[in-house]
């Protein structure tokens, strides 16, 4: 093993700005149930967030990334990177990020890019962003994962697959609302879920996904984080794992020696669903909406195929005043219409094969 | 100044003429304007038409038509102005003659629908919006009537019953038109049944797209009548008036100011007030836009134009009859044709021919050919022409 | 689709960037080469703030080719609070009835998709209800 596994950059990095996004429309399991399985027995979770006819991937992120602007109160302008993280960027060739990076205002003189890791791209870029501002080679970097993602009609992943994200704005930690005080990546090649190039929907490994992929990544990634910051559990106020499901991050939590109530500001997949590439960064962003100054947050994510990213965060004096220059998270998730299996159908281009 | 006058008429039936081409239709009528006037042989073809380039693939309808109406030597081009296209082109002719530089000329207003149907179509005639910031967004002609004509019911507060009476009665007035799409009656009951459209705009009120032709002669007295031998319709006012293209930069939508001034500058140069005329032939391609032009004409206070419906004002036998012939709703609307129809109709009326739909005695006539809600408004005073002296 | 045409307004649409006349101050969208205020000419960059409220709208049925995945939609014009008016769908009403009147924001979206999924994808501003 090398001698420094975790992360630190050169100069002090933070989270200057965050925004939440969440599509209004909301299917309930029962509905998913009823329809697969003749009862309204429900599922993993209770209901999932899906995307309007005129949404994607793009729109949400840019919703995202004007409240992450807003909070941060700096001008897009002062952006060197816009990435973001998806597996269901609308475009196969054409990236997302310079049209969000348009539609904010930022750029020309900028990196922009998408980023591809299943569930974990968006903190593939958050890493980026941070590795970007701490080099010293930007001053303030966008880390954005989004997704609307989709289940084969019937699968399984119906139930979870769900339509939401987050976006961050990395800078200076003396500028920002919460300092970032290390990170810990670990990766390995584990087929646990994939989508080939032009098919629509993804497979996966039933069973395999469990201990092989998540558990193991997300314990591996936060064990060796909190080894290497001389922390246990109980140094955080929150902690926020991948959320798939409901049970999966609370099982990663005990593994973890984590509280109930660590996780429960951070635990949006049961009125949510799973946003993929989002799913942790919304956690955090929840999280934020709610923490004070000198609070710790744990936050792992996990992406198939596989691995898991581990930050370790500390939330500075200057959230407080923040959080409210933006909606919340909470705000999102509260407005809410729900529509039955025949609308999520249309709405998700499942009515012309 | 030359005088100018109508020395033909000709049209084919608007409807849905699944059997007939784009230059059929016009050579049609082209002709029989042609024939009606007695065998005038125009020196130049005006040609009003909105839709030909994206609906039926086809530009440069001067060179066609007139080479397919067998005219070829003489000059021929399209006046492009969306539903006012055949105002338009009239007004080019009028220019023509009364300029002295052409002593006859032929003007033909063309419209070829059916070519395409669907969805294909409203994008086609989306085009005579502001492309970029009207259609772009999704709006059609039909639903940037809608917004008119919801803001009209919120600020003079009144439900959109009150518009019932323009379709009501241009059905009424078709009934004895041979020419117009629809001539049976409809109730005030299947108006309110009706489905929407663009909710608040229901399916009468609003004029079907129709395929249709009708055509002109025009030329100054002396010569038409060593061949006409029948009653001249002198053009006496004659004005086009521009507002801003996007309904949404107009500081205030109901106004339809082109549609005033134009009225004005006809009529000044007729030296008549609105008032004096017989009738008006007005553009009811949507049921507000009947009650706007009334409003902006002066013949009713703002927000008052549909009160004019409830003492029969309007009626054929009213003050001031509107529609005589069906209008835009029942006689069906071809689009860039349909202010060369109106010409025909109110010179049919003046010249007494107007059959089952006369206006008893009419001498006068304001006709208005408007785009969209006025975008561009084209008004003309015609008079039953009678020798001087 | 027409690539060109659209890239070239591309500010305008997805984030409502107009100008703000030199000489007369007046706030304009969509940018012009002439202020209609004043007929000066007009350059100067301005982002409208995307706050406004709803002038008159319509609801459409009958969509016009690249729309008729969406319908019934909802068209509207919008009063910005800088002055001008713009026409814009609306989006994210669910069971929200429109009034003359409403108060509501821009947001970018979709607005224009070709039905075989192989064009551009054409985004611009929406309105919806203020969200906070």
């Amino acid at each position: 093993m090398m001698a420094n596994r975790v992360m630190k950059p050169a100069r002090a990095v933070g989270i200057v700005g965050y925004g939440a996004y969440v599509p209004r429309y909301r299917l309930p399991a029962k509905y998913i149930s009823r329809l697969w399985e003749g009862s309204e027995s429900g599922g993993p979770v209770k209901e999932k967030a899906v995307a309007g006819l005129d949404e994607d991937v793009v729109t949400m992120s840019i919703e995202a990334a004007r409240n992450a602007l807003a909070r941060g109160q700096i001008h897009a302008e002062v952006l060197r990177a816009v990435w973001v993280g998806s597996e269901s960027h609308p475009y196969a060739v054409k990236p997302s990020s310079t049209i969000v990076a348009e539609a904010i205002g930022a750029g020309p003189s900028i990196q922009a890019g998408d980023w591809q890791f299943a569930c974990k791209a968006g903190t593939e870029a958050l890493v980026a962003a941070i590795g970007l501002v701490g080099s010293g080679m930007a001053d303030y970097a966008m880390a954005i994962g989004m997704d609307t993602a989709q289940g084969r009609p019937g699968d399984q992943l119906e139930y979870t697959a769900a339509s939401g994200g987050a976006a961050y704005i990395l800078g200076p930690a003396e500028h920002s609302l919460a300092v970032i005080q290390g990170s810990y990546s670990f990766v390995t090649d584990t087929p646990d879920f994939w989508r080939r190039a032009g098919q629509r929907y993804p497979e996966h490994g039933q069973r395999f996904t469990g201990e092989p992929a998540y558990f193991r990544h997300i314990t591996e990634a936060a064990r060796a984080l909190m080894e290497e910051m001389g922390t246990t559990a109980a140094d955080y106020r929150y902690a926020v794992f991948h959320q798939p499901n409901t049970k999966f991050p609370q099982r990663a939590g005990q593994l973890l020696g984590f509280q109930e109530e660590q996780l429960r500001p951070g635990l949006l997949s049961p009125v949510i669903g799973n946003t993929y590439a989002g799913a942790a960064l919304i956690g955090l962003t929840a999280v934020l909406d709610v923490a004070q100054p000198g609070d710790r947050v744990l936050v792992v994510s996990f992406g198939s195929g596989a691995g898991s990213d581990a930050f370790d965060i500390a939330v500075t004096a200057a959230l407080p005043e923040k959080r409210d220059l933006a909606p919340r998270t909470a705000d999102y998730i509260a407005r809410r219409t729900e529509i039955d299996y025949a609308t999520y159908a249309r709405f998700r281009g499942k009515l012309a094969e | 100044m030359p005088e100018v006058v109508i020395a033909g008429t000709g049209l084919i039936p608007a409807g849905e003429h699944w059997e007939l081409s784009l230059r059929s239709q016009a050579t049609r009528a082209l002709l029989a304007a042609k024939k009606d006037a007695g065998g005038l042989e125009p020196q130049a073809l005006y040609i009003g038409n909105f839709l030909a380039s994206t609906v039926s693939h086809q530009s440069n309808l001067g060179a066609l038509l007139t080479d397919w109406s067998n005219h070829r030597g003489i000059e021929g081009f399209t006046v492009e102005a969306a539903e006012a296209s055949g105002g338009g082109a009239f007004r080019m002719g009028y220019l023509a003659v009364a300029s002295g530089l052409v002593d006859v000329a032929a003007v033909v207003g063309v419209e070829k629908v059916t070519d395409v149907v669907g969805p294909g179509l409203e994008n086609a005639i989306a085009e005579g919006m502001d492309y970029d910031f009207e259609a772009a967004q999704g709006l059609t002609l039909a639903g940037q009537a809608a917004l008119v004509m919801r803001r009209y019911m919120h600020t003079y507060r009144v439900p959109r019953q009150v518009f019932a009476g323009f379709p009501v009665l241009a059905h009424e007035n078709a009934v004895g038109n041979p020419h117009a799409m629809f001539r049976r009656p409809i109730s005030l009951k299947a108006y309110e049944e009706a489905a929407m459209v663009c909710d608040p705009l229901g399916l009468f009120d609003m004029a079907p797209y129709a395929d249709g032709a009708a055509a002109v002669i025009l030329t100054r007295p002396e010569l038409a009548r060593a061949t006409a031998g029948r009653a001249l319709v002198r053009v006496s006012g004659s004005a086009v008036v521009i507002d801003t293209l996007a309904l949404h930069d107009r500081p205030d939508p109901l106004a339809f100011d082109a549609a005033r001034i134009s009225v004005q500058r006809a009529c000044r140069q007729a030296g008549i007030t609105p008032q004096d005329v017989d009738f008006f032939e007005l553009t009811d391609s949507f049921s507000i836009y009947a009650a706007l032009s009334l409003e902006a004409a002066g013949f009713a206070p703002l927000g008052k134009g549909w009160e004019l419906l409830q003492d029969g004002t309007l009626r054929r036998d009213g003050k001031l009859p509107i529609q005589t012939m069906g209008g835009f709703k029942a006689r069906g609307n071809p689009l860039g044709a349909s202010g060369v129809y109106q010409i025909v109709e109110a010179a049919r009326q003046l010249r007494g021919e107007a059959g089952a739909c006369q206006v008893a005695g009419a001498k006068r006539a304001l006709v208005q050919n408007l785009a969209g809600p006025a975008s561009t408004a084209v008004t003309h005073v015609l008079e039953r022409w009678e020798p001087k002296g | 689709m027409e690539v060109p045409r659209h890239w070239r307004i591309r500010q305008q649409r997805y984030s409502l960037v107009g100008e703000v006349c030199p000489h007369c101050e007046a706030k304009i969208f969509p940018p012009r080469d002439v202020c209609p205020e004043c007929g000066g000419e007009a350059k100067t960059r301005f982002d409208f703030s995307g706050r406004g409220e709803v002038f008159s709208f319509a609801v459409m049925h009958d969509a016009p080719a690249g729309y008729e995945k969406t319908t019934p939609y909802t068209v509207a014009l919008v009063k910005l609070e800088e002055g001008p008016v713009v026409t814009a769908q609306l989006t994210d009403l669910g069971e929200q009835p429109v009034e003359i009147g409403m108060p509501v924001e821009m947001v970018t979206r979709k607005i224009r998709e070709d039905e075989e999924e192989r064009g551009v994808i054409l985004y611009g501003y929406k309105f919806r209800p203020v969200l906070k």
